[in-house]
């Protein structure tokens, strides 16, 4: 008779080593509530989670707006008191995995610790208090603060001026096409075309269409570099800039990088620094040295501000001499002892203008400026070092199991792809999913594009050797199931409070907001 | 140095396993010439203690013992304690974009939360996961309605906030679109009948402010149904949020496009940032829309769960042909906003809204005790500007004693003299009854 | 993977049916298969013009973008409109149900330069390897 269930004696093995107790990263399933979202709480109406004094009564806003313009409570809304509130974001944080929680690989993100003092030092109240309109007398700490930060990043980057207001990497970007731009049109033409490596973040061609500019994409070598010859192929008196980042996408120094400058310059364009990667150059080389002309800073990545769920970030865009005229506003400047803004173009007639309401995100200056103080000059260039250290000791003990597909020296990330497991059917997604079981946050998959199923390991300065240890464990333990249990691996993550979810249904039917009665089943 | 864990031993060690004879080889494939030979000039280590008393040095420089009468965009109000300590909790503070969903659940149900707070205040349809400000929101609502009516014309209200308009033709330097500016009238609402006047077949959208920048709040239905009649598109800029706790949602008046900023929830003044920006719209504009969406699916075991979707509209996946080059966006900072709107909740918010508008009225009593009557006659939330001569000189007098004053409205209006008096100040809960009569008192002396 | 004798097709993975004076268009089993699960697809009115080699429309899956480019010149007369609300449906059925655009063709010699069966699986070979 046939067996209605399926179950046969194998299986429960099979469970028990699909869900070991505990993983290389010390995952283990721990209490994790179900959570409604907040207008799903059933509660009564008068509730509410604040203290505030009791409005008068005495002013009617019908007396003064329009009837057609005043709106009754709005029912959706929840009622919940204090503790329910706190007690439904506990959850939601039980959720989730941040570098507080565990392992945080994830390539090109630097996902490197965040310290406890700079969330202290930015919630100083001179700093969290001040008004971004305050009289520059008011305000003279945030502005010397200001100061300080830009001419530090000037020095790490090697260039003579730094603006601080875009608000992340991408603005930042934005800002520095914006002002090659504004350079090319005072020379009479603005160009058409800006050359990108095809290992480029996808924010290069955004931010070349947004400026108008024809995205010419280049290819790399068999080295994973950018070869002079490539460029010199399709560098014209059109082009008005190359975007390169270094080290770029594959963890690679593009080593060719002057030859490239002196090929673009020779022609008129400019050299773009996406400077993601300028962790792994701390203190030990700098862009303003390697002939480019600007690049950005991501804050949130290199010198370790927060960005919880996605931001926010910070990208100061550094410049040489020739772009110094366009810098957007304002700009901090110091007068004998005394810090103001320039916020006026007339003071700056070529500056290609404002990027973003007030002055950039300031309470992340205040979290840059107090790791650079922390770390001096030793300790920017001990961050560049171990954290390439971190990424190649990583690289040597997994290279075995892993594919690598480029052989080039590593700087501060690797990237291996599934090919060693292509025979067990076992993907790079399959892979990352069965990390999350093992305690680790996946590493970045599936880019660069040009590496087919690209694991991008980026395990940054601030891990111990021993999380190094265990995270490799994990991937080996991955690598060795893929050939004995490939669907146990198929079937990660286990552990996690949710399984795989359905990204398809997700994007043919968007549901993007809670609205009453909504049934998602 | 307490975050660089290793030990001399473990680095020889790590180094030996990475093929490395020393922390320098390991950067051989960086040319000679291009390696830095010298430290980095900047300031030697501090340690904790040291760290902490310079940069209180700093803070300290700063004069913020009063809350600040300045809106004009960034808005004074009080954040209860619950909203940081929650904020802080790390596993949501240091995690990142929520691209493994299994492992990023608390992060995404938030951003869902928070993009259904976003429809709930603005009444539009649909909201993305924040953006970097109100202004690069509004700028990315002026090339969203230049895609959707593929139009080139922008007419902009001179009442919107001026640094909002000067981002806007920023981002618009380069695409060809021209901005219309449309002057206010003498009750500080923008002039419809010019308005009438300049939108047209070619116009992709109206931008107008609710409140505007002068705390004036604008007819904006009828600003929504002058552009859709000539087939554009009409965009509220609010940078007040708590005003949305009283005033209808721009949604509910027929708007196309909601953004500015929810800075007002959850998020100190921070001399201007990090605080969300927010974009919301109708569902049948969701594919231009840009940034990060959040939406709701299953998973396997169909169970309901949250993750990033739509995201081939993003830079990451259509490079070149993306909606927006946006990539991180301000997370936290919409976080902080969700959590505070959670604790507010229906009632909270419309107290805090009423409080906010009696509060305002009890400063426009008390300085026309002190002789300084309105700039303009329109209707106001929690704003608004006073003539009180030489505004410049005001605020000059007031900052000697520590006080900010409002801003001089004449700064970003140097062509018309008629606001060389106006003074734009704002009080909300934080600003109580006595410190409102001492600032009037101060004004006037 | 199937691909019908009676078929045209094109380098971009369309393909198109004559059906008297119209060409009907659609995109090949490789196409949908290697795109995956498809979210979306974005197609051109009744009445636009569409041209040989050039994009008519757009067709996603999560994680990736396609374009849709025209084996012919002409007037679209007839859309798939379903489509868009069951765009699963050109995983499920490329050939028949999963149709998207019908055209008016000028010229039908334009057909010719277009590949069989027999030349696109050589095709698709060769661009696998």
């Amino acid at each position: 008779m046939a067996n209605p269930t399926g179950w046969k004696p194998s299986m429960e093995a099979e469970a028990a080593a699909r869900t070991f107790d505990v993983g290389a990263g010390g995952a283990t399933r721990g209490i994790a509530y179900e959570e409604k979202l907040l207008f799903e709480r059933g509660s009564a109406g008068g509730r509410s989670g604040v203290s505030l004094p009791a409005p008068s009564g005495r002013a009617d806003p019908r007396d003064e707006l329009p009837a057609e313009l005043l709106r009754a409570e709005i029912a959706e809304l929840p009622a919940l008191g204090e503790l329910e509130v706190v007690r439904h974001f506990t959850r939601l944080s039980a959720w989730n995995h941040g570098i507080d929680t565990g392992f945080y690989p994830l390539g090109s993100c630097t996902m490197k610790y965040n310290p406890k003092s700079s969330e202290a030092l930015a919630r100083l109240p001179g700093f969290a208090n001040a008004h971004p309109l305050l009289p520059a007398e008011l305000a003279q700490g945030s502005l010397e603060l200001m100061y300080q930060l830009e001419r530090a990043l000037s020095e790490i980057s090697g260039f003579p001026a730094t603006t601080l207001t875009p608000a992340a990497g991408a603005q930042g970007e934005l800002t520095g096409v914006m002002m090659i731009r504004a350079y090319h049109v005072a020379r009479g033409n603005p160009r058409k075309k800006v050359l990108i490596p095809d290992t480029a973040h996808g924010t290069n061609p955004a931010t070349c269409a947004l400026n108008g500019y024809e995205v010419v994409q280049l290819a790399s070598g068999a080295d994973g570099r950018l070869h002079p010859e490539t460029v010199r192929a399709a560098m014209d008196e059109d082009v008005a800039a190359i975007m390169i980042t270094n080290p770029n996408t594959l963890g690679i120094f593009e080593s060719h990088i002057a030859e490239i400058a002196a090929v673009v310059h020779a022609k008129g364009g400019l050299v773009y620094g996406d400077g993601a990667n300028l962790n792994a150059l701390l203190g030990v080389a700098r862009p303003g040295d390697m002939g480019f002309d600007v690049m950005q800073f991501n804050l949130h990545k290199t010198f370790a501000t927060p960005h919880g769920g996605g931001g926010p970030g910070s990208g100061p865009v550094a410049v040489s001499e020739n772009l110094i005229p366009f810098l957007p506003l304002p700009q901090v400047v110091k007068e004998g002892e005394h810090y103001r803004l320039v916020t006026e173009d007339r003071e700056r007639p070529q500056s290609i203008g404002k990027v973003r309401e007030f002055h950039g995100n300031f309470g992340m200056f205040v979290r840059a400026l107090a790791l650079i103080r922390e770390y001096g000059p030793e300790g920017l260039r001990a961050t560049g070092q171990l954290a390439v250290l971190n990424a190649n000791y990583v690289r040597a003990r997994l290279k075995d199991v892993y594919d690598l597909p480029y052989e080039t020296d590593s700087l501060h990330e690797v990237v291996f792809t599934d090919k060693a497991l292509k025979p067990t059917g076992v993907t790079t997604m399959d892979v990352a999913k069965r990390l999350i079981d093992h305690g680790f946050h996946p590493p970045t998959v599936y880019f660069p594009l040009v590496v087919h199923g690209a694991l991008m390991i980026e395990p940054t300065e601030t891990e111990t050797k021993e999380t190094l240890d265990r995270f490799v464990d994990g991937m080996r333990q991955v690598a060795e199931q893929a050939k004995t249990d490939p669907e146990g691996v198929k079937a990660a993550p286990l552990k996690s409070v949710r399984a795989r979810l359905d990204e398809v249904r997700a994007a043919r039917k968007p549901i993007l907001r809670w609205r009453p009665g909504m049934k998602v089943e | 140095m307490r975050y660089h864990p290793h030990t001399e031993d473990e680095i020889h060690e790590m180094l030996q396993v990475a093929g490395a004879r020393s922390l320098d080889d390991l950067f051989r494939s960086i040319p000679e010439p291009l390696r830095l030979k010298r430290l980095l000039q900047v300031p030697p280590a501090l340690d904790e203690i040291a760290l902490f008393a310079e940069m209180r040095r700093l803070a300290g420089k700063n004069q913020t013992e009063h809350p600040p009468f300045i809106g004009a965009g960034a808005y004074p109000h009080h954040v209860p304690p619950v909203v940081d300590q929650l904020l802080l909790r790390g596993e949501l503070f240091t995690a990142y974009t929520p691209y493994q969903p299994e492992v990023s659940q608390g992060t995404l149900q938030a951003l869902f939360e928070w993009q259904t707070f976003v429809c709930l205040l603005t009444g539009m349809e649909v909201a993305n996961a924040s953006m970097y400000d109100g202004a690069s929101a509004t700028a990315e609502a002026a090339l969203m309605a230049a895609r959707l009516t593929g139009r080139k014309k922008l007419v902009v209200s001179a009442a919107v906030h001026p640094e909002y308009r000067r981002v806007l033709a920023t981002y618009l330097a380069s695409t060809g679109d021209e901005v219309v500016t449309v002057p206010f009238g003498a009750d500080g609402r923008t002039d419809l009948g010019a308005l009438a006047r300049v939108v047209d077949g070619d116009t992709a959208a109206v931008v107008m402010g609710y409140p505007n920048f002068l705390g004036v709040v604008e007819p904006l239905g009828e600003a929504a149904a002058l552009a859709r009649k000539a087939g554009a598109l009409s965009i509220a800029v609010t940078a007040e949020a708590v005003a949305f706790g009283m005033l209808k949602g721009p949604g509910e008046l027929g708007v196309d496009v909601a953004v500015g900023t929810f800075q007002s929830f959850g998020n100190s003044l921070g001399y201007g940032g990090p605080a969300p920006g927010f974009f919301a719209t109708s569902q049948q504009n969701i594919r231009q829309m840009p940034g990060r969406l959040c939406g709701a699916t299953v998973d396997k075991q169909g169970r309901r769960g949250f993750v990033l979707t739509l995201s081939t509209r993003e830079q990451h996946i259509r490079r070149e042909k993306a909606t927006s080059n946006i990539c991180t966006n301000a997370g936290l900072a919409a976080l902080a906003s969700t959590i505070h709107l959670a604790l507010l909740g229906r009632r909270g918010l419309a107290d805090l809204a009423r409080l906010n508008y009696e509060r305002a009225r009890l400063l426009r009593d008390a300085m026309k005790r002190a002789g300084f009557g309105l700039a303009f006659s329109g209707p106001t939330f929690n704003e608004m500007a006073f003539e009180v001569g030489d505004a410049e000189a005001v605020v000059a007098r007031l900052a000697r004693k520590g006080v900010a004053a409002g801003v001089p409205l004449g700064r970003f209006f140097p062509g018309e003299p008629r606001l060389r008096g106006a003074l734009l100040c704002v009080a909300t809960e934080l600003h109580t009854p006595e410190l409102i009569e001492l600032f009037a008192r101060d004004v006037r002396n | 993977m199937n691909y019908p004798d009676d078929l045209k097709y094109t380098k971009e993975h369309e393909w198109c049916r004559v059906k008297g004076n119209r060409v009907v268009v659609g995109i090949t089993d490789h196409a949908q298969d290697s795109l995956g699960d498809i979210v979306y697809v974005e197609l051109p009115e009744v009445g636009d013009p569409v041209k040989k080699g050039e994009a008519f429309g757009v067709v996603e899956s999560t994680k990736a973008v396609s374009e849709l480019f025209s084996p012919v010149t002409g007037k679209v007369v007839e859309v798939n409109d379903p489509l868009s609300d069951a765009p699963e449906t050109i995983n499920e059925d490329p050939y028949e149900e999963g149709w998207m655009i019908q055209v008016e063709v000028a010229d039908f010699k334009e057909l010719d330069t277009l590949l069989d069966t027999a030349a696109y699986q050589k095709f698709i070979q060769e661009e696998s390897e």
